[in-house]
C-alpha cells in the first residue's frame, strides 16, 4: 500500500548558535512511517539555512514577522495554501506561537491543521506566570518576579539573593551577581525582547530537559529526557545524551495529566544536590534537539502531525537511553540566484 | 553497599549511569570491582578476592579499596537505600 503524501509547512528553518527547530522537525517528518511529507519551509529571512536545503525543503515562502499581526500572517498564510494545499503547519518558534494558536480555527475551516496548546495554557505557562503556574498545578518551581521599569528594578531585587538570573521575556538568559550587572542585563533584555524582564532564583545544579507531546486530553504520547553534555555560550545544547530517570518522567507526566496540554513542548529542569526538580520553564513548542527523540524511536513530529489530522495515535512508551546527539555546523555553497529569488519574490 | 542497580559497565571499563547520562572510564582492576560490587558482593569479599587476584598485601589493598568507594560514593554510583 502507498503511503500518503502530507504537505507540511514547517517554520524555524534558522541555524545560528541558537538553532530553530524546523530542520529537526523536517527530518522526523521525512522518517516518518505513516506518510511522505512534502515540505513547505516557512522562513522570515532570506539567510535561514532551511530555506536552501532542498533534499528536506521542497518549496520555501517568507512569511511576516510576528510584529506585523495576525491578520497579515493570515493573508500570507491563505495565499500560501491557495499555492500549496497545505495539510498541516508546524510553528517551532515561541513568539509566534501565539498568532498561530489565534489562527488555529480560521486555518482548521480552510483545511490546514495544527496541534497546539491552547491560549489559555499558552499563557499560564509563560515565564512571568510561572510562580502561579507551579502552585496551580503543584509543581516545584524557582521564585521569580516580573519587572517593566528598571526603575523597580533595585526594589525587586531585595527579595532575592545574588547571584539572580535575568531572564528575557521570550529567550536568553543571564546570570548576575550584584545590581549593576542585573541593570545591564534588564537594559539589553528589554531592548530585545520588550518587557517584562523576568528575575529568578538561581538554582545550582545540572540541568535536564524533557520533550514531549501531550495529546490535550492529559495523555503523555511522548517524553524523551536528555541531559545537556556540551553547552555553547547561549547555554544551548551542542550534545546531549538520552537519559531513563523515574522521576523526572513521572514529574512529566504529571504536567501533561494536570495541564492537559496539547503540542509539543520542551520542559527545562534542574536537579539541586538534594536531588529535588526545579521547574525553570515551559517551552510550548519542539525544541531543536527533537531529533535525539525520533533517534531513540519517539518519532514527535510525526506523533503531532497525526494528531493535528485528527488521527489516533498509539503512545509511545519506551526510548532507548544512552544514546547521544552531537551537533554540528555546515557550510552550504549557494547560488546568488536563489538568495536573489528568496530576497524579491519571498519564494523559493 | 551496591551499585546502583541501572549503573551499566562494559567489559573495556565504560561506566554509563542511564538516570544523568554520565559516564566514566576506569581501569581493569576498578572495573573487576564494580562488576564484584554489582554482583552483591560485600567490600571485604571484594578486598579479599583482588588479594587473592593480584600481587599485593592487604593493607594496601583495603586502603585502595576505600579510596575506590569514596569515589564511587562522590559520584553517587552507590545505591544510598542500602
Amino acid at each position: 500500500m502507498t503511503k500518503q503524501i502530507l504537505t507540511i509547512a514547517v517554520t524555524g528553518l534558522n541555524a545560528i548558535d541558537s538553532p530553530g527547530p524546523g530542520v529537526p522537525v523536517i527530518r522526523g517528518l521525512k522518517e516518518a512511517k505513516a506518510f511522505n511529507a512534502r515540505i513547505i519551509g516557512l522562513s522570515y529571512e532570506s539567510l535561514e539555512p532551511g530555506i536552501y536545503m532542498h533534499e528536506l525543503v521542497d518549496k520555501t515562502y517568507q512569511i511576516p514577522y510576528p510584529s506585523s499581526g495576525v491578520e497579515v500572517l493570515f493573508e500570507r498564510l491563505k495565499y500560501i495554501h491557495n499555492q500549496e494545499k497545505l495539510d498541516v503547519i508546524i510553528p517551532n518558534f515561541d513568539a509566534e506561537m501565539f498568532s498561530f494558536i489565534k489562527l488555529a480555527s480560521e486555518l482548521k475551516s480552510m483545511g490546514v491543521h495544527t496541534f497546539l496548546p491552547t491560549a489559555e495554557q499558552f499563557e499560564e505557562r509563560q515565564k512571568m506566570n510561572l510562580p502561579d503556574f507551579g502552585k496551580k498545578y503543584d509543581i516545584t518551581v524557582p521564585a521569580s518576579e516580573a519587572v517593566f521599569t528598571a526603575g523597580k528594578l533595585a526594589e525587586v531585587l531585595k527579595e532575592f539573593e545574588f547571584p539572580v538570573v535575568v531572564k528575557g521575556k521570550f529567550y536568553d538568559a543571564k546570570i548576575v551577581y550584584n545590581y549593576e550587572q542585573a541593570l545591564s542585563a534588564f537594559n539589553d533584555m528589554a531592548a530585545k525582547w520588550g518587557v517584562p524582564v523576568i528575575l529568578q532564583e538561581f538554582v545550582r545544579g545540572t540541568e535536564f530537559d524533557v520533550t514531549g507531546l501531550g495529546d490535550g486530553k492529559g495523555n503523555t504520547v511522548a517524553a524523551v529526557l536528555m541531559r545537556k553534555q556540551y553547552i555553547t555560550d547561549k547555554g544551548k545544547a551542542w550534545g546531549g545524551i538520552a537519559i531513563t530517570d523515574e522521576k523526572l518522567l513521572k514529574l512529566t507526566k504529571h504536567f501533561i495529566k494536570e495541564t492537559k496540554w496539547g503540542g509539543g513542548f520542551e520542559l527545562e529542569f534542574m536537579k539541586d544536590k538534594e536531588g529535588e526538580f526545579y521547574l525553570m520553564e515551559i517551552n510550548p513548542r519542539i525544541p531543536a534537539w527533537v531529533y535525539l527523540a525520533v533517534g531513540v524511536g519517539q518519532n514527535i513530529p510525526e506523533a503531532l502531525t497525526l494528531l493535528a489530522l485528527g488521527e489516533k495515535v498509539k503512545p509511545y512508551t519506551s526510548y532507548e537511553s544512552g544514546k547521544m546527539f552531537i551537533r554540528y555546523s555546515w557550510d552550504m555553497i549557494v547560488e546568488l540566484k536563489e538568495f536573489e529569488m528568496i530576497s524579491t519574490t519571498g519564494e523559493l | 553497599m551496591h551499585i546502583k542497580s541501572d549503573v551499566a559497565i562494559s567489559d573495556s571499563g565504560f561506566v554509563f549511569v542511564p538516570a544523568t547520562g554520565e559516564s566514566f572510564t576506569v581501569n581493569p582492576i576498578g572495573a573487576a570491582i564494580i562488576h564484584m560490587l554489582k554482583e552483591n558482593k560485600s567490600v571485604e569479599e571484594v578486598s579479599k578476592q583482588i588479594f587473592e587476584n593480584y600481587k599485593t598485601d592487604m593493607a594496601t589493598v583495603e586502603k585502595d579499596m576505600n579510596d575506590f568507594v569514596a569515589m564511587l560514593k562522590q559520584y553517587s554510583l552507590i545505591d544510598t537505600n542500602d
